[in-house]
Protein backbone atom coordinates (compact mmCIF):
# COMPACT_ATOMS: atom_id res chain seq x y z
CA UNK A 1 0.00 0.00 0.00
CA UNK A 2 1.55 3.44 -0.36
CA UNK A 3 2.14 5.95 2.04
CA UNK A 4 1.96 8.98 0.26
CA UNK A 5 0.03 9.38 -3.24
CA UNK A 6 0.08 12.72 -5.06
CA UNK A 7 -1.40 13.28 -8.86
CA UNK A 8 -0.96 16.38 -10.76
CA UNK A 9 -0.42 18.40 -6.90
CA UNK A 10 0.14 22.12 -8.11
CA UNK A 11 0.60 25.10 -4.70
CA UNK A 12 0.71 28.46 -5.88
CA UNK A 13 1.55 31.10 -3.12
CA UNK A 14 -0.71 34.44 -4.13
CA UNK A 15 2.46 37.17 -3.47
CA UNK A 16 2.63 40.71 -3.95
CA UNK A 17 5.08 40.10 -6.79
CA UNK A 18 2.57 38.18 -8.29
CA UNK A 19 1.55 34.42 -8.15
CA UNK A 20 4.99 32.01 -7.34
CA UNK A 21 3.94 28.35 -8.19
CA UNK A 22 5.63 26.13 -5.67
CA UNK A 23 4.61 23.00 -7.31
CA UNK A 24 3.78 22.38 -10.54
CA UNK A 25 1.46 18.95 -11.45
CA UNK A 26 3.66 16.78 -9.03
CA UNK A 27 3.03 13.03 -9.42
CA UNK A 28 4.93 10.74 -7.36
CA UNK A 29 4.11 7.58 -4.60
CA UNK A 30 5.54 6.72 -2.12
CA UNK A 31 5.41 3.06 -0.42
CA UNK A 32 6.19 1.87 2.99
CA UNK A 33 9.17 1.45 4.07
CA UNK A 34 10.49 3.39 1.53
CA UNK A 35 13.49 6.22 2.07
CA UNK A 36 13.46 8.84 -0.64
CA UNK A 37 14.83 11.88 -0.55
CA UNK A 38 13.88 15.38 -2.14
CA UNK A 39 16.88 17.39 -3.67
CA UNK A 40 17.13 20.51 -5.64
CA UNK A 41 18.07 23.89 -5.59
CA UNK A 42 16.39 26.49 -2.71
CA UNK A 43 12.65 27.42 -4.60
CA UNK A 44 12.32 24.00 -6.29
CA UNK A 45 8.98 23.29 -3.70
CA UNK A 46 10.86 20.13 -1.69
CA UNK A 47 9.89 21.44 1.68
CA UNK A 48 6.67 22.56 0.24
CA UNK A 49 5.92 19.11 -0.90
CA UNK A 50 6.63 17.64 2.51
CA UNK A 51 4.51 20.47 4.49
CA UNK A 52 1.55 19.68 1.64
CA UNK A 53 2.14 15.52 3.21
CA UNK A 54 1.67 17.29 7.05
CA UNK A 55 -1.08 19.36 5.95
CA UNK A 56 0.92 22.30 6.88
CA UNK A 57 -0.02 23.92 3.74
CA UNK A 58 -2.91 23.15 1.21
CA UNK A 59 -2.30 22.45 -2.59
CA UNK A 60 -3.97 24.16 -4.85
CA UNK A 61 -4.84 21.86 -7.42
CA UNK A 62 -4.36 17.93 -7.73
CA UNK A 63 -4.84 15.06 -5.39
CA UNK A 64 -2.77 14.03 -2.20
CA UNK A 65 -3.22 11.10 0.43
CA UNK A 66 -1.89 10.03 3.03
CA UNK A 67 -2.23 6.38 4.08
CA UNK A 68 -4.94 6.48 2.00
CA UNK A 69 -6.87 9.70 3.56
CA UNK A 70 -6.49 13.46 3.23
CA UNK A 71 -3.35 15.06 4.60
CA UNK A 72 -5.34 16.69 7.20
CA UNK A 73 -7.46 13.46 8.63
CA UNK A 74 -4.08 11.86 8.50
CA UNK A 75 -2.53 14.76 10.77
CA UNK A 76 -5.89 14.60 12.61
CA UNK A 77 -4.83 10.51 13.26
CA UNK A 78 -1.47 11.87 14.02
CA UNK A 79 0.23 9.64 11.51
CA UNK A 80 3.74 11.20 10.59
CA UNK A 81 6.16 12.91 12.74
CA UNK A 82 7.64 15.94 11.54
CA UNK A 83 11.46 17.14 11.63
CA UNK A 84 12.12 20.69 11.13
CA UNK A 85 15.46 22.19 9.89
CA UNK A 86 15.72 23.63 13.25
CA UNK A 87 15.85 21.67 16.48
CA UNK A 88 13.00 23.99 18.05
CA UNK A 89 13.17 22.85 21.10
CA UNK A 90 10.68 24.38 23.77
CA UNK A 91 13.46 26.04 25.73
CA UNK A 92 11.30 25.51 29.55
CA UNK A 93 11.35 22.35 29.09
CA UNK A 94 14.07 19.27 29.61
CA UNK A 95 15.11 17.03 26.93
CA UNK A 96 13.06 14.71 28.55
CA UNK A 97 9.87 17.17 29.10
CA UNK A 98 10.70 18.29 25.26
CA UNK A 99 9.76 14.63 23.87
CA UNK A 100 7.09 14.12 26.19
CA UNK A 101 5.20 17.17 24.67
CA UNK A 102 3.31 14.78 22.18
CA UNK A 103 2.72 12.50 24.40
CA UNK A 104 0.99 14.36 26.89
CA UNK A 105 -1.22 15.81 24.14
CA UNK A 106 -2.23 12.71 23.13
CA UNK A 107 -3.06 11.79 26.57
CA UNK A 108 -0.50 8.79 26.88
CA UNK A 109 -0.71 7.56 30.88
CA UNK A 110 2.72 9.04 32.64
CA UNK A 111 4.16 5.79 33.68
CA UNK A 112 3.71 5.18 29.57
CA UNK A 113 5.35 8.11 28.79
CA UNK A 114 8.12 7.67 31.25
CA UNK A 115 9.16 4.31 28.93
CA UNK A 116 8.66 5.75 25.57
CA UNK A 117 10.93 8.35 26.99
CA UNK A 118 13.92 6.06 27.63
CA UNK A 119 13.27 3.97 24.50
CA UNK A 120 13.61 6.89 21.92
CA UNK A 121 16.44 8.43 23.86
CA UNK A 122 18.27 5.13 23.31
CA UNK A 123 17.10 5.27 19.94
CA UNK A 124 19.19 8.47 19.04
CA UNK A 125 22.02 7.61 21.43
CA UNK A 126 20.88 10.25 24.11
CA UNK A 127 20.57 7.92 26.95
CA UNK A 128 21.20 9.69 30.66
CA UNK A 129 20.58 13.41 28.82
CA UNK A 130 16.60 13.36 29.50
CA UNK A 131 17.49 15.63 32.58
CA UNK A 132 19.04 18.49 30.43
CA UNK A 133 17.72 21.55 28.79
CA UNK A 134 18.40 22.90 25.72
CA UNK A 135 20.55 25.34 26.17
CA UNK A 136 22.63 22.98 27.86
CA UNK A 137 23.27 20.59 24.34
CA UNK A 138 25.37 20.84 21.34
CA UNK A 139 23.21 21.41 18.14
CA UNK A 140 23.90 17.83 16.78
CA UNK A 141 22.51 16.29 19.96
CA UNK A 142 19.66 18.70 20.19
CA UNK A 143 18.74 17.65 16.63
CA UNK A 144 18.59 14.72 17.42
CA UNK A 145 16.65 15.20 20.48
CA UNK A 146 14.42 16.68 17.81
CA UNK A 147 14.39 13.54 15.77
CA UNK A 148 13.49 11.43 19.10
CA UNK A 149 10.71 13.87 19.78
CA UNK A 150 9.12 12.82 16.12
CA UNK A 151 9.89 9.39 17.20
CA UNK A 152 7.62 9.51 20.40
CA UNK A 153 4.15 8.68 19.30
CA UNK A 154 5.62 5.62 17.24
CA UNK A 155 4.21 7.06 13.36
CA UNK A 156 5.37 4.80 10.60
CA UNK A 157 6.02 7.89 8.83
CA UNK A 158 8.86 10.24 9.21
CA UNK A 159 8.86 13.54 7.09
CA UNK A 160 12.53 15.37 7.99
CA UNK A 161 13.14 18.69 6.68
CA UNK A 162 16.72 19.63 6.36
CA UNK A 163 17.58 18.56 9.76
CA UNK A 164 21.24 17.98 9.49
CA UNK A 165 21.64 21.01 7.24
CA UNK A 166 22.78 23.73 9.68
CA UNK A 167 25.39 20.54 11.65
CA UNK A 168 29.07 20.18 10.43
CA UNK A 169 29.96 17.60 8.18
CA UNK A 170 31.43 15.00 10.72
CA UNK A 171 28.34 15.42 13.23
CA UNK A 172 26.04 15.08 9.61
CA UNK A 173 27.76 11.90 8.78
CA UNK A 174 27.53 10.36 12.07
CA UNK A 175 23.51 11.00 12.33
CA UNK A 176 23.41 9.96 8.93
CA UNK A 177 24.91 6.47 10.36
CA UNK A 178 22.64 6.44 12.92
CA UNK A 179 19.90 7.96 11.10
CA UNK A 180 20.21 4.70 8.69
CA UNK A 181 20.22 2.13 11.55
CA UNK A 182 17.52 4.09 13.37
CA UNK A 183 15.54 3.19 9.75
CA UNK A 184 16.07 -0.62 9.82
CA UNK A 185 15.42 -0.75 13.19
CA UNK A 186 11.96 0.85 13.30
CA UNK A 187 10.97 -0.20 9.10
CA UNK A 188 9.50 3.35 9.19
CA UNK A 189 8.77 5.08 6.07
CA UNK A 190 10.74 8.38 5.35
CA UNK A 191 10.55 11.21 3.78
CA UNK A 192 13.80 13.37 3.85
CA UNK A 193 14.41 16.58 2.16
CA UNK A 194 18.01 17.78 1.42
CA UNK A 195 20.37 19.77 -0.85
CA UNK A 196 23.47 17.68 -0.05
CA UNK A 197 24.10 15.06 -3.01
CA UNK A 198 26.07 12.41 -0.95
CA UNK A 199 23.84 12.53 1.66
CA UNK A 200 20.70 11.54 -0.12
CA UNK A 201 22.64 8.80 -2.20
CA UNK A 202 23.86 7.29 0.97
CA UNK A 203 20.20 7.26 2.81
CA UNK A 204 17.65 6.92 0.25
CA UNK A 205 15.75 3.80 -1.63
CA UNK A 206 15.01 6.16 -3.99
CA UNK A 207 15.66 10.53 -4.68
CA UNK A 208 13.38 12.49 -6.15
CA UNK A 209 15.27 15.17 -8.12
CA UNK A 210 13.72 18.48 -8.60
CA UNK A 211 14.21 21.67 -9.87
CA UNK A 212 12.49 25.48 -9.22
CA UNK A 213 9.97 28.09 -11.02
CA UNK A 214 7.92 26.07 -11.13
CA UNK A 215 8.79 23.52 -8.87
CA UNK A 216 8.51 20.33 -10.51
CA UNK A 217 9.91 16.48 -10.33
CA UNK A 218 12.51 16.09 -13.44
CA UNK A 219 14.32 12.63 -12.22
CA UNK A 220 13.50 10.20 -9.76
CA UNK A 221 15.91 7.80 -9.54
CA UNK A 222 16.22 4.40 -8.00
CA UNK A 223 19.19 3.40 -5.77
CA UNK A 224 20.83 -0.09 -6.44
CA UNK A 225 22.65 0.68 -3.24
CA UNK A 226 22.27 -2.81 -0.61
CA UNK A 227 20.21 -1.68 2.22
CA UNK A 228 23.19 -2.50 4.33
CA UNK A 229 25.37 0.82 3.91
CA UNK A 230 28.40 1.92 5.53
CA UNK A 231 30.13 5.21 5.81
CA UNK A 232 32.44 3.89 3.16
CA UNK A 233 30.32 3.05 0.34
CA UNK A 234 30.13 6.52 -0.84
CA UNK A 235 33.29 5.59 -2.47
CA UNK A 236 32.48 2.45 -4.15
CA UNK A 237 31.75 3.17 -8.33
CA UNK A 238 27.92 2.41 -7.57
CA UNK A 239 27.73 4.99 -5.00
CA UNK A 240 29.38 7.59 -7.43
CA UNK A 241 27.80 6.39 -10.39
CA UNK A 242 24.22 7.30 -8.69
CA UNK A 243 25.74 10.35 -7.31
CA UNK A 244 26.17 11.78 -10.95
CA UNK A 245 23.03 10.76 -12.37
CA UNK A 246 21.35 13.10 -9.35
CA UNK A 247 23.62 15.92 -10.59
CA UNK A 248 22.87 15.20 -13.87
CA UNK A 249 19.17 15.80 -13.35
CA UNK A 250 19.76 18.57 -11.07
CA UNK A 251 21.41 20.11 -14.30
CA UNK A 252 18.70 19.38 -16.37
CA UNK A 253 16.65 21.49 -14.38
CA UNK A 254 18.69 24.41 -14.97
CA UNK A 255 18.63 24.67 -11.42
CA UNK A 256 21.98 25.92 -10.69
CA UNK A 257 22.08 28.31 -13.94
CA UNK B 1 18.72 36.11 56.14
CA UNK B 2 21.13 33.88 55.27
CA UNK B 3 19.38 31.60 53.32
CA UNK B 4 18.36 35.02 51.08
CA UNK B 5 21.62 36.14 50.74
CA UNK B 6 22.54 32.78 49.67
CA UNK B 7 19.88 32.91 47.24
CA UNK B 8 20.86 36.32 45.14
CA UNK B 9 24.05 34.91 45.67
CA UNK B 10 24.15 32.16 43.22
CA UNK B 11 21.26 33.73 40.95
CA UNK B 12 24.06 35.67 40.78
CA UNK B 13 22.78 39.23 41.23
CA UNK B 14 25.84 40.80 43.39
CA UNK B 15 28.47 39.04 40.72
CA UNK B 16 27.93 41.82 38.53
CA UNK B 17 28.03 44.65 40.64
CA UNK B 18 31.61 43.77 42.03
CA UNK B 19 33.09 45.27 38.91
CA UNK B 20 31.15 48.25 39.02
CA UNK B 21 30.71 50.00 42.76
CA UNK B 22 33.16 52.34 41.94
CA UNK B 23 31.00 53.89 38.86
CA UNK B 24 28.30 53.31 41.05
CA UNK B 25 29.79 55.24 44.29
CA UNK B 26 30.63 58.14 41.96
CA UNK B 27 27.49 58.73 41.13
CA UNK B 28 26.03 58.45 44.51
CA UNK B 29 28.70 60.92 45.88
CA UNK B 30 28.08 63.38 42.90
CA UNK B 31 23.96 63.50 43.76
CA UNK B 32 25.09 64.03 47.06
CA UNK B 33 27.30 66.81 46.13
CA UNK B 34 24.34 68.25 44.09
CA UNK B 35 21.99 67.99 46.70
CA UNK B 36 24.20 69.74 49.52
CA UNK B 37 25.03 72.43 46.90
CA UNK B 38 21.61 72.99 45.88
CA UNK B 39 20.51 72.84 49.19
CA UNK B 40 22.56 75.75 50.36
CA UNK B 41 22.31 78.06 47.36
CA UNK B 42 18.28 77.14 47.72
CA UNK B 43 17.72 78.56 51.39
CA UNK B 44 21.00 80.91 51.71
CA UNK B 45 18.22 83.34 50.78
CA UNK B 46 16.11 82.88 53.84
CA UNK B 47 19.10 83.17 56.50
CA UNK B 48 20.06 86.56 54.05
CA UNK B 49 16.30 87.51 55.46
CA UNK B 50 16.49 86.67 58.65
CA UNK B 51 19.70 88.42 59.30
CA UNK B 52 18.75 91.83 57.56
CA UNK B 53 14.74 91.72 59.67
CA UNK B 54 17.25 91.40 63.34
CA UNK B 55 19.49 93.54 62.02
CA UNK B 56 22.61 91.73 62.46
CA UNK B 57 25.51 91.56 60.36
CA UNK B 58 25.28 89.10 57.61
CA UNK B 59 27.94 86.35 58.06
CA UNK B 60 28.27 84.33 55.09
CA UNK B 61 30.11 81.15 56.48
CA UNK B 62 27.69 80.94 59.64
CA UNK B 63 24.34 81.50 57.39
CA UNK B 64 26.00 78.22 54.98
CA UNK B 65 26.34 76.12 58.13
CA UNK B 66 22.68 77.36 59.13
CA UNK B 67 21.19 76.55 55.82
CA UNK B 68 21.72 72.73 56.27
CA UNK B 69 19.77 72.87 59.55
CA UNK B 70 16.34 75.18 58.76
CA UNK B 71 13.44 73.75 60.31
CA UNK B 72 11.57 74.39 57.42
CA UNK B 73 13.93 74.73 54.44
CA UNK B 74 13.16 74.68 50.76
CA UNK B 75 14.97 72.37 49.92
CA UNK B 76 16.06 69.68 53.19
CA UNK B 77 19.75 68.69 53.15
CA UNK B 78 20.47 64.73 52.79
CA UNK B 79 20.95 64.49 56.37
CA UNK B 80 17.94 65.97 57.88
CA UNK B 81 16.36 64.05 55.60
CA UNK B 82 17.91 60.82 56.92
CA UNK B 83 17.34 61.94 60.68
CA UNK B 84 13.68 62.11 60.21
CA UNK B 85 13.63 59.19 58.59
CA UNK B 86 15.74 57.08 61.13
CA UNK B 87 12.98 58.98 63.42
CA UNK B 88 10.12 58.56 62.02
CA UNK B 89 10.32 54.57 61.12
CA UNK B 90 13.34 52.82 63.81
CA UNK B 91 12.49 55.75 66.79
CA UNK B 92 8.22 55.18 65.95
CA UNK B 93 6.33 52.68 67.12
CA UNK B 94 4.27 51.09 64.08
CA UNK B 95 0.74 51.73 65.57
CA UNK B 96 2.02 55.61 65.90
CA UNK B 97 0.72 57.95 63.38
CA UNK B 98 3.71 59.67 62.91
CA UNK B 99 5.63 56.70 62.04
CA UNK B 100 6.08 56.23 58.31
CA UNK B 101 6.26 52.62 58.87
CA UNK B 102 2.35 52.89 59.90
CA UNK B 103 1.93 54.91 56.90
CA UNK B 104 4.28 53.15 54.30
CA UNK B 105 1.81 49.88 55.16
CA UNK B 106 -1.47 51.93 54.24
CA UNK B 107 0.20 52.58 50.87
CA UNK B 108 1.60 49.38 50.64
CA UNK B 109 -1.35 47.35 50.93
CA UNK B 110 -3.21 49.47 48.66
CA UNK B 111 -0.21 48.72 46.28
CA UNK B 112 0.08 44.91 46.34
CA UNK B 113 -3.87 45.00 46.23
CA UNK B 114 -4.07 46.98 42.84
CA UNK B 115 -1.30 45.16 41.37
CA UNK B 116 -2.49 42.19 41.93
CA UNK B 117 -5.61 42.89 40.39
CA UNK B 118 -3.79 44.72 37.94
CA UNK B 119 -2.02 41.54 36.99
CA UNK B 120 -5.02 39.50 36.77
CA UNK B 121 -6.83 41.86 34.82
CA UNK B 122 -3.64 42.67 32.43
CA UNK B 123 -3.65 39.11 31.68
CA UNK B 124 -7.49 38.34 31.32
CA UNK B 125 -7.22 41.11 28.76
CA UNK B 126 -4.03 39.77 26.87
CA UNK B 127 -5.29 36.57 26.11
CA UNK B 128 -8.86 38.01 25.11
CA UNK B 129 -6.64 39.85 22.70
CA UNK B 130 -4.29 37.24 21.18
CA UNK B 131 -7.24 34.90 20.82
CA UNK B 132 -10.29 37.16 19.60
CA UNK B 133 -9.59 39.31 16.66
CA UNK B 134 -12.75 41.24 17.44
CA UNK B 135 -10.99 42.09 20.85
CA UNK B 136 -7.64 42.67 19.27
CA UNK B 137 -9.11 45.29 16.91
CA UNK B 138 -11.45 47.15 19.76
CA UNK B 139 -9.95 46.62 22.96
CA UNK B 140 -6.32 47.50 22.21
CA UNK B 141 -7.16 51.24 21.32
CA UNK B 142 -8.88 51.72 24.71
CA UNK B 143 -6.59 50.60 26.60
CA UNK B 144 -3.68 52.73 24.76
CA UNK B 145 -6.02 55.69 25.51
CA UNK B 146 -6.63 55.10 28.95
CA UNK B 147 -2.86 55.64 29.96
CA UNK B 148 -2.99 58.76 28.11
CA UNK B 149 -5.54 60.34 30.63
CA UNK B 150 -3.65 62.03 33.09
CA UNK B 151 -3.92 59.88 36.20
CA UNK B 152 -4.31 63.15 38.62
CA UNK B 153 -7.79 63.96 36.80
CA UNK B 154 -9.41 60.76 36.97
CA UNK B 155 -8.34 59.37 40.22
CA UNK B 156 -10.63 62.03 42.12
CA UNK B 157 -13.35 60.83 39.69
CA UNK B 158 -13.13 57.22 40.45
CA UNK B 159 -12.86 57.90 44.52
CA UNK B 160 -15.73 59.94 44.31
CA UNK B 161 -17.79 57.70 42.25
CA UNK B 162 -17.02 55.03 43.77
CA UNK B 163 -17.87 56.36 47.67
CA UNK B 164 -21.06 57.57 45.90
CA UNK B 165 -21.66 53.38 45.85
CA UNK B 166 -20.46 52.78 49.06
CA UNK B 167 -17.38 51.70 48.33
CA UNK B 168 -14.71 53.35 50.36
CA UNK B 169 -10.84 52.71 52.08
CA UNK B 170 -8.54 50.37 50.81
CA UNK B 171 -10.16 49.99 47.28
CA UNK B 172 -10.49 52.97 45.67
CA UNK B 173 -6.79 53.43 46.01
CA UNK B 174 -6.43 49.87 44.91
CA UNK B 175 -8.72 50.24 41.82
CA UNK B 176 -6.42 53.50 41.11
CA UNK B 177 -3.01 51.15 41.14
CA UNK B 178 -5.23 48.58 38.99
CA UNK B 179 -5.88 51.35 36.56
CA UNK B 180 -1.79 52.19 36.28
CA UNK B 181 -0.65 48.63 36.65
CA UNK B 182 -2.97 46.57 34.04
CA UNK B 183 -1.44 48.43 30.88
CA UNK B 184 2.46 47.38 31.26
CA UNK B 185 1.28 43.30 31.48
CA UNK B 186 -1.55 43.76 28.73
CA UNK B 187 1.07 44.95 26.48
CA UNK B 188 3.96 42.49 28.17
CA UNK B 189 1.81 39.39 28.11
CA UNK B 190 0.35 40.48 24.40
CA UNK B 191 3.92 40.34 22.36
CA UNK B 192 4.72 36.96 25.43
CA UNK B 193 2.03 34.86 24.44
CA UNK B 194 2.60 35.68 20.37
CA UNK B 195 6.61 34.89 21.28
CA UNK B 196 6.28 31.20 19.93
CA UNK B 197 7.49 31.51 16.24
CA UNK B 198 6.13 29.77 13.29
CA UNK B 199 8.54 26.35 14.24
CA UNK B 200 6.56 25.91 17.79
CA UNK B 201 3.23 26.83 16.18
CA UNK B 202 3.49 24.60 13.34
CA UNK B 203 4.55 22.02 15.74
CA UNK B 204 1.71 22.12 17.93
CA UNK B 205 -0.48 21.66 14.37
CA UNK B 206 1.65 18.25 13.47
CA UNK B 207 0.42 17.06 16.87
CA UNK B 208 -3.15 18.26 16.08
CA UNK B 209 -2.92 19.85 19.39
CA UNK B 210 -6.14 21.54 20.76
CA UNK B 211 -6.11 25.45 21.50
CA UNK B 212 -6.50 24.85 24.80
CA UNK B 213 -3.39 22.70 24.75
CA UNK B 214 -1.22 25.07 23.06
CA UNK B 215 -2.25 27.48 25.12
CA UNK B 216 -1.18 25.91 28.15
CA UNK B 217 1.68 23.80 26.68
CA UNK B 218 3.57 26.58 24.02
CA UNK B 219 2.02 30.22 24.71
CA UNK B 220 1.68 30.62 28.18
CA UNK B 221 4.99 29.48 29.21
CA UNK B 222 6.70 31.32 26.50
CA UNK B 223 5.43 34.59 27.93
CA UNK B 224 6.87 33.88 31.24
CA UNK B 225 9.76 36.20 30.35
CA UNK B 226 7.31 38.66 28.99
CA UNK B 227 5.21 38.88 32.42
CA UNK B 228 7.96 39.12 34.95
CA UNK B 229 9.29 42.16 32.83
CA UNK B 230 6.24 43.75 32.68
CA UNK B 231 5.31 42.98 36.20
CA UNK B 232 8.49 44.85 37.57
CA UNK B 233 7.03 47.92 35.64
CA UNK B 234 3.29 47.19 36.78
CA UNK B 235 4.66 47.09 40.57
CA UNK B 236 6.05 50.49 41.15
CA UNK B 237 3.18 51.92 38.92
CA UNK B 238 0.98 50.54 41.46
CA UNK B 239 2.87 52.52 43.97
CA UNK B 240 2.40 55.75 42.46
CA UNK B 241 -0.72 54.34 41.97
CA UNK B 242 -1.73 54.01 45.60
CA UNK B 243 -0.28 57.50 46.65
CA UNK B 244 -2.21 59.81 43.58
CA UNK B 245 -4.67 57.81 45.12
CA UNK B 246 -4.50 58.76 48.60
CA UNK B 247 -4.30 62.79 47.66
CA UNK B 248 -7.56 63.76 46.16
CA UNK B 249 -9.17 62.31 49.08
CA UNK B 250 -7.44 64.62 51.77
CA UNK B 251 -6.69 60.87 53.31
CA UNK B 252 -5.44 60.73 56.96
CA UNK B 253 -3.21 57.92 56.37
CA UNK B 254 -0.43 56.65 53.92
CA UNK B 255 2.72 58.16 52.36
CA UNK B 256 0.61 60.50 49.77
CA UNK B 257 -1.37 61.98 52.99
CA UNK B 258 2.38 62.10 54.58
CA UNK B 259 2.97 63.98 51.66
CA UNK B 260 -0.33 66.34 51.65
CA UNK B 261 0.10 66.94 55.27
CA UNK B 262 3.95 68.53 54.79
CA UNK B 263 2.88 70.38 51.91
CA UNK B 264 -0.09 72.25 54.45
CA UNK B 265 1.96 72.78 56.90
CA UNK B 266 5.65 73.86 54.83
CA UNK B 267 6.98 70.74 56.52
CA UNK B 268 9.53 70.52 53.92
CA UNK B 269 11.43 67.79 55.52
CA UNK B 270 8.51 65.28 56.10
CA UNK B 271 7.74 65.78 52.44
CA UNK B 272 10.99 64.50 51.66
CA UNK B 273 11.51 61.95 53.91
CA UNK B 274 8.23 60.49 52.49
CA UNK B 275 9.09 60.55 49.26
CA UNK B 276 12.32 58.84 49.75
CA UNK B 277 10.62 56.16 51.85
CA UNK B 278 8.59 55.99 48.57
CA UNK B 279 11.20 55.25 46.30
CA UNK B 280 12.90 52.84 48.70
CA UNK B 281 9.40 51.18 48.68
CA UNK B 282 9.24 51.18 44.86
CA UNK B 283 13.27 50.07 44.80
CA UNK B 284 12.67 46.77 46.85
CA UNK B 285 8.95 45.95 45.04
CA UNK B 286 10.52 45.91 41.91
CA UNK B 287 13.89 44.23 43.25
CA UNK B 288 11.13 41.18 44.87
CA UNK B 289 9.41 40.68 41.97
CA UNK B 290 12.69 40.62 39.56
CA UNK B 291 13.90 37.99 42.16
CA UNK B 292 10.98 36.23 41.88
CA UNK B 293 10.98 36.10 38.29
CA UNK B 294 14.35 35.13 38.38
CA UNK B 295 13.70 31.92 40.19
CA UNK B 296 10.61 31.20 38.27
CA UNK B 297 12.45 31.58 34.66
CA UNK B 298 15.64 29.53 36.40
CA UNK B 299 13.42 26.51 37.70
CA UNK B 300 11.80 26.87 33.92
CA UNK B 301 15.03 26.26 32.54
CA UNK B 302 14.91 29.61 30.55
CA UNK B 303 17.95 31.12 32.67
CA UNK B 304 21.69 29.99 32.12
Amino acid sequence: MSVVSAQNLSLTFQTNDGPVHALKDVDLTIDKGEFVSFIGPSGCGKTTFLRVIADLEKPTDGTITVNGVSPEQARLNRAYGYVFQAAGLYPWRSIARNIALPLEIIGMPRRERKERIERVLELVDLKGFGGKFPWQLSGGMQQRASIARALAFDADLLLMDEPFGALDEIVRDHLNEQLLELWARTEKTICFVTHSIPEAVYLSTRIVVMSPRPGRVTDVIESTLPRERPLDIRESPEFLEIAHRVREGLRAGHGYE
Amino acid sequence: MQAVLGMTKRLGMFTRAKGAALPVLTVVAAIFLIWYVAAAMMNLQWERDQAERAGAEFVLTDALANTMAQERPVLPAPHQVAVELWNTTVEKKITSKRSLVYHGWITLSATLLGFLFGTILGMTLAIGIVYNRAMDMSVMPWVIASQTIPILAIAPMIIVVLNAVGISGLLPKAFISTYLAFFPIVVGMVKGLRSPDALQTDLMRTYNASANQSFWKMRLPASMPYLFASMKVAVAASLVGAIVGELPTGAVAGLGARLLAGSYYGQTIQIWSALIAAAILAASLVAIVGLAGRIVERRMGFAR
